[in-house]
């Protein structure tokens, strides 16, 4: 389980849960699951078209999730965000099927960009990878006190003279960047359960951001790890066990709190505590 | 066929089989979808109506691992996905996207294995490119009587729904103080919503299921803020999409690369995308001119968009 190929796949598989443990805990803050879905899914097109031209995929990946997160910061100023988001969502993969239909050969190699590739990961691949973390982690270090601000009270943020206008562009252009650097090993559909579940299970056991972090980033890299060491013992696809570990360590999250809850009030008829007790 | 129509419709246009189904489905879906839609818009669901088409992936290639047809995988899996978002908290609005998400990764998680085994013990992963990208050109005209009977049925919730559905998805607690089960109404709704997306799934693909459901709801809504002038008006703009989406994509066929027709898809989601766009024109100039002339520069059509 530990020798040759497989070292590959769990240095690259640590590189991104730490990324999409940080990145999700922002997600789930700001409410924008639907756009950590968006930007990797429709990313996806831009591999398409890539592949089309005889260009690198990361290449086409970057771009489009770029200005896919763009665009939907921009149009999403003035119109509702989520119906930005779907419009944009479905454009990109309009452009991936009209990619699609013009390279015949392409149609085998979408099952891995959905699902991903962590166990086929060669030494090449891992250098780049690595450093888009960094740049990535870097980012949401360098940006933390001001998209925590905008991210939980815009209005005092905007006092503050941080636009949360600016915020969200950031905030979109990390995503993009996460995306980019996720999609190929990990393939579009795993990335966006690992950013949603870990952080969603981490902000259900702690309420102090740091500390959340810590979590979402260690509940992250759990899913993964078992993740892989299932898969490799079952030869089953490692997409399937981080897609019910991502909703089981939720569910444990959201049994704390509800457990939590009882002990603290023993009011059933609690306001608060209904809507919990009623799931 | 007159000759001077020739360059608009190719020839055989009009007597192709495929493109009569496609031209009868593509009337149908986006009408179901419109009347769905605008509820959709309006209470901020469209996560929640792409997630269900997407997660219909997990229904197809479930149903084709058992054995049934592909239209109850579908229907079951968005019914099912949809009772556990509501399960979840999708009622609240800060709980909306996080209980969509939590379901959507659940449920792709199982699309993973399903399509594996699918392509273990039946040596296919064709399903994935199908039910991602669908195609309007390759609707079985077997399934035809289900699907109009399953429409019926949205269009029924719809229709009995409306008054206290128009009223709680404006203001949930003006609903909740007349009596109104809000929650009950909103879980109702989104069973209406699950099944109106598992059809457009099944018949177009995920992509155009979103598009029709969105993009032609929220043009509407965007020049007009009655409920119902919307959803005449949505489904106007997405019958008249996807029929000009059909023209273009068979027209396509001697475009370049020759011999190799353009997708549905791309046209249709490319001019939903386009009318929405035009569809904002209006506000913008209007708000422009309005702030202008009060010399002021807020923006009165956004704060009273969300």
């Amino acid at each position: 389980m530990f020798s040759g190929f497989m070292i590959n796949a769990w240095t690259e598989a640590t590189i991104v849960a730490v990324v999409a443990g940080v990145v999700g805990f922002f997600t789930v803050l700001r409410g924008s699951a639907f756009v950590a879905h968006a930007v990797p899914n429709g990313a996806f097109a831009g591999a398409a078209g890539a592949s089309l031209i005889g260009i690198n995929t990361i290449v086409g990946l970057g771009v489009f999730s770029l200005f896919g997160a763009l665009g939907i910061g921009v149009l999403g100023r003035r119109g509702r965000h989520d119906v930005v988001t779907a419009l944009a969502l479905v454009f990109m993969l309009g452009l991936g099927a009209l990619f699609l239909s013009m390279s015949v050969e392409y149609a085998p190699e979408i099952y891995s960009l959905l699902f991903g590739e962590v166990l086929g990961i060669s030494n090449s691949e891992l250098v780049p990878t690595a450093a888009l973390a960094i740049v990535c982690v870097a980012a949401v270090a360098a940006l933390f006190r001001p998209l925590m601000l905008s991210s939980v009270l815009p209005e005092a943020g905007e006092a503050r003279g941080v636009s949360a206008f600016r915020m969200e562009l950031c905030f979109l252009a990390i995503v993009a960047l996460a995306t980019t650097m996720t999609v190929p090993v990990v393939g579009t559909l795993l990335i966006f359960s690992l950013m949603i579940g870990a952080p969603a299970a981490a902000r259900s056991f702690t309420d102090r951001p740091a500390r959340a972090i810590v979590l979402s980033v260690a509940i992250a890299l759990v899913t993964v790890w078992s993740a892989i060491a299932i898969s490799y013992t079952t030869n089953y696809p490692v997409g399937f066990f981080v897609g019910m570990i991502s909703a089981l360590s939720y569910a444990l999250g959201r049994g704390w709190v509800a457990w939590r809850r009882s002990r603290t009030s023993p009011l059933a008829g609690h306001p608060s505590g209904a809507g919990v007790a009623a799931t | 066929m007159s000759h001077f129509l020739v360059p608009v419709f190719e020839t055989g246009f009009f007597t192709s089989a495929t493109v009569q189904t496609a031209v009868l489905v593509g009337a149908t879906v986006p009408l179901v979808a419109a009347a769905v839609g605008v509820f959709t818009v309006m209470r901020g669901q469209s996560f929640a109506g792409h997630a269900l088409g997407d997660i219909g992936t997990t229904g197809g290639s479930g149903a084709f691992l058992v054995g049934v047809g592909p239209l109850w995988g579908f229907v079951a899996i968005s019914i099912v996905a949809a009772a556990a978002m509501e399960m979840i908290g999708i009622q609240r609005p800060r709980g909306r996207d996080l209980a969509t998400g939590i379901v959507l990764g659940a449920a792709l998680g199982l699309a993973a294995l399903f399509l594996y085994l699918d392509a273990t013990y039946h040596n296919t992963t064709g399903a994935t490119v199908t039910i991602l990208f669908g195609s309007i050109f390759t609707i079985a005209g077997s399934t035809t009587p289900a699907i109009v009977l399953l429409s019926v049925m949205v269009v029924a919730i719809v229709a009995v729904l409306y008054r206290p559905l128009l009223l709680s998805s404006v203001s949930a607690e003006l609903a909740a103080a007349r009596g109104i089960p809000v929650r009950a109404v909103g879980a109702l709704y989104l069973l209406a919503l699950a099944i109106a997306v598992a059809l457009a799934a099944m018949t177009i693909g995920a992509i155009l299921s979103t598009a029709l459901l969105i993009g032609p709801a929220a043009a509407a809504l965007r020049f007009t803020r009655r409920p119902g002038t919307a959803m005449l008006a949505a489904g106007a703009i997405g019958v008249g999409a996807t029929w000009l989406g059909i023209v273009l994509a068979y027209d396509s066929y001697y475009w370049p690369p020759v011999g190799h027709g353009w997708p549905v898809s791309f046209f249709v989601v490319t001019i939903i995308l386009v009318l929405y766009l035009l569809a904002g024109l209006p506000q913008l100039w209007q708000a422009r001119t309005r702030s202008a002339s009060a010399g002021i520069t807020r923006e009165p059509v956004a704060a009273g968009d969300r």
